[in-house]
């Protein structure tokens, strides 16, 4: 019996060095711990600020309306077939989004959605709430999702 | 314990039994063909599909089959040929063909090297050159060849894409008109055309030279010191027009034709050509528009080679040559003469020397042959029996496919000595080294394609997959590593490093860069539009529904055109759409793409259409319904999604 344990350990010893570069990446521990439910997390928001690109940043005092009309046209474009401005529709509504998430995170949500829906809690909760329904990567540049935001604060 | 010993013989015994094919370390063979997941191959191969009329996109070493780009055959898979946009890519002057045979690919070059930018791609029966970019992987241009029949000796491009070539293999009358078939011999005409290739790709029939009536086999350019000469191989130089089995084998030597093209550019800038009436269709894909035009041309320009001194020149070759082949030097032009046991190579110096001194020994039709002595640099002698293709390793050997003697056979250029045989299995036709038809091949491995394949593969009824076996060629020996099955019968096959194209691949069209005319960029553009009995539908798609999903207003009678945006801007998320009853193909839209199916309804009643390309965990909910009224009735047309009304009377 013995013996057929080494045939097998040693067969997959020999496919796995068969098998190339390791490219294994371990799952980054989120510093925040799970929240339960949505509202908890959407009550605790600051402390998500998402993961991707965007570490952190505020918006300005007042509102840029040439980038917020930018914004709306990008977004009619991009975004409008999945998300109604004031209604649940095949995602969440942006109006009012920044008394509901950070700046960052809702950057990171257009830039990152594949990792986020994997790696942050809410993404991870919004997914489900949302009958697995993914959010779209819409190849937006950084400025262009930035639009995207100041529009949200003209909703 | 014994029951496991005697289940690993069993495994072992088949493993054994392959050694006289494998060679004697069969398990290191396999590693070196085994691409582990999540691995990428070394190489693309894009092998010709014959008889299928399309291009299979395969990965070297392990012998995978990545794509098949349809070409010149409809594809339903795809819309090729179904869907508005493609349709007018088949068309020619003798109306919509579904379907054609799919001879050589040859990709573009600069500077003699491959280049990654194009492949090229001949239609034999109706005489047709593709172009198929090798960013989208897509068949953006089919031009029509006019006064051309068996269109084989193509689609060879000179080595800075200065041209493609396309040659007459079925010489017929010049003009066609209504003769007697027996007085085929100086009436019947073999057209060489030469199509110029522009800077983003375009081709366009720079001039015809038309040639005697023999059958033009194949061809390659010159290269090198030979850039500027492009060669033919010819068969039937008989003129046989029955029988040519056995008529058209007389003669014991046929020629290759060296054309002199840049003489050819000198005869045509000094207006020596003759311009006659003809009609050919040429399609072009805009990336823009997104659609095809198909437009029709009515003139050619025509060289006489009689009346053109120095523009071409016969090479006695020995036995029906078939492959013309020039090695990465450009000195030598290899003649495998099909009915013979020997390769011919002839010197391209002595050519210029001998054309020099005027070592002619007498013209045909006006056209000066060389003497046979004063071209030939040597041969290969009694190297196999058949010999048909022959590729480059840039490493100073030839390897030339033996049809009759089934093997692939390894010469040294220069001493013409034979240097390695290895098996095919089995009658094997073209071969290809990626880069061996250039000034400088990736010599690494040999794929041989070959015509019968009986005991490789399990039975599949009478129809069997051709076999293709890849050999490694890296050292002195050839060894045999592995078949792999192919779609239809490859011809010719082309070969690049992945690191060539894989960095051009696109993976989306630019949603602001769709100009399509029934495009739109977003849900409020979304409508329906009547235009008496003709509807059109602009419809969008994202992960997962249809904007509208809900028509009503259509009638029995009507002809509904589907436009339908996909308006995903991410790699990898093709919509598909598929309506009951439609007389077409699904439709497979590329994110950020426009297509547009036809359906005509026949039946009152709500029909649903629906998503065919599963894009996500809502994709079963991905579908829709049109209410169909009878005809003449009073159910305004509208359209919604989610019970909103969009749009309508």
């Amino acid at each position: 019996m013995r013996n057929v344990l080494t045939f097998i350990a040693v067969s997959a010893i020999f496919f796995a060095c068969g098998g190339g570069g390791d490219k294994t990446e371990s799952s980054a521990p989120g510093q925040v711990k799970m929240p339960a439910t949505l509202a908890e997390a959407e009550a605790n928001y600051k402390s998500y600020n998402g993961v991707g690109p965007i570490e952190s940043f505020e918006l300005t005092s007042e509102i840029d309306e040439a980038l917020a009309a930018e914004g709306m046209e990008i977004y009619n474009t991009m975004c409008s077939a999945c998300h109604k401005p004031d209604k649940k529709f095949i995602g969440p509504a942006p109006a009012g989004i920044f008394e509901r998430r950070t700046p960052a995170w809702v950057m990171n949500m257009i830039l990152n959605p594949e990792e986020m829906v994997q790696k942050d809690p809410i993404a991870k909760l919004l997914l489900i709430e949302y009958n697995m329904s993914p959010m779209a990567n819409q190849n937006l540049t950084e400025e262009q999702a930035r639009a995207v935001l100041e529009y949200f604060r003209t909703l | 314990m014994l029951f496991v010993l005697s289940a690993m013989l069993i495994v072992l015994i088949p493993g054994c039994n392959s050694t006289e094919k494998g060679g004697a370390l069969s398990g290191d063979i396999a590693e070196r063909v085994y691409v582990a997941p999540g691995e990428l191959d070394e190489f693309y191969a894009f092998i010709s599909g014959g008889y299928s009329g399309q291009l299979s996109i395969y990965g070297l070493p392990s012998g995978r089959l990545f794509r098949v780009v349809p070409v010149f055959s409809v594809d339903a898979e795809k819309a090729y040929g179904f869907n508005e946009e493609t349709k007018p890519m088949l068309e020619t002057s003798f109306g919509t063909i579904p379907w054609d045979d799919a001879h050589h690919p040859d990709l573009s070059q600069t500077d003699g090297v491959v280049d990654g930018r194009w492949c090229f791609i001949n239609a034999n029966n109706t005489p047709r050159i593709a172009r198929v970019s090798l960013s989208t992987f897509e068949t953006e241009e089919i031009i029509e060849i006019p006064n051309s029949a068996g269109n084989h000796s193509s689609s060879f491009v000179t080595e800075n894409t200065e041209y493609v070539v396309a040659g007459t293999r079925f010489s017929v009358p010049y003009p066609q008109r209504d003769m007697p078939i027996d007085e085929y011999k100086g009436n019947f005409k073999g057209a060489v055309t030469f199509i110029k290739v522009d800077d983003e790709g375009h081709m366009n029939i720079e001039f015809q030279i038309m040639m005697p009536g023999f059958n033009y086999d194949l061809a390659h350019p010159g290269r090198g010191a030979s850039h500027g000469w492009m060669f033919f191989s010819t068969y039937n130089t008989e003129e046989a027009s029955s029988l040519l089995e056995v008529n058209a084998s007389q003669n014991d030597k046929d020629f290759i034709a060296a054309i002199n093209w840049k003489k050819a550019e000198e005869y045509m800038a000094a207006g020596k050509f003759t311009e006659v009436e003809t009609d050919y269709r040429h399609n072009v894909w805009d990336e823009s528009t997104q659609m095809t035009t198909s437009n029709q041309v009515k003139t050619v320009r025509i060289l006489d080679p009689a009346e053109l001194p120095g523009l071409v020149y016969f090479l006695p070759t020995p036995k029906s040559p078939h492959g013309c082949d020039v090695d990465p030097s450009g000195e030598y032009i290899i003649g495998s003469g099909k009915l013979a046991a020997s390769i011919t190579a002839h010197s391209f110096s002595k050519m210029l020397e001998a054309i020099e001194g005027e070592k002619f020994d007498g013209d045909a039709y006006g056209i000066p042959i060389i003497n046979y002595d004063d071209v030939v640099a040597g041969s290969v002698e009694q190297a196999g029996l058949g010999p048909l293709h022959t590729e480059f390793d840039g490493k100073g050997y030839g390897y030339t496919t033996f049809f009759i003697s089934s093997e692939v056979v390894k010469w040294e250029i220069g001493t013409w000595e034979v240097i390695d045989r290895a098996p095919t299995y089995y009658s094997v036709g073209h071969l290809m080294i990626p880069g061996g038809n250039s000034r400088e091949p990736f010599g690494k491995y040999v794929v041989a394609m070959n015509k019968i394949t009986k005991d490789r593969y399990l039975p599949t009824g009478p129809e069997l997959t051709h076999s293709a076996q890849l050999y490694d060629i890296s050292g002195d020996k050839m060894e045999l590593l592995l078949d792999f099955p192919t779609i239809g019968e490859p011809h010719y096959a082309a070969g690049a490093p992945a690191d060539l194209i894989m960095p051009n691949s696109m993976k989306f069209y630019r949603l602001e860069d769709n100009n399509h005319p029934y495009s739109i960029k977003s849900d409020a553009e979304a409508r329906v539009e009547r235009d008496g009995s003709e509807v059109h539908i602009y419809m969008s798609t994202i992960r997962s529904h249809f904007t509208p999903d809900n028509i009503e207003g259509i009638m029995v009678g009507d002809k509904v055109y589907f436009h339908i945006t996909n308006l995903e801007q991410d790699y990898d998320v093709p919509h598909g759409v598929s309506m009951i009853g439609a007389n077409t193909s699904e439709l497979l839209i590329m994110p950020g793409q426009t297509e547009t199916f036809v359906w005509e309804p026949k039946r009152v009643g709500v029909w649903p259409f629906y998503c065919t390309d599963f894009c996500s965990a809502l994709h079963q909910e991905m579908q829709g319904y049109v209410r169909v009224s009878p005809e003449g009735s009073s159910v305004p047309l509208s359209w919604s999604l989610d019970g909103e009304k969009m749009g309508g009377e």
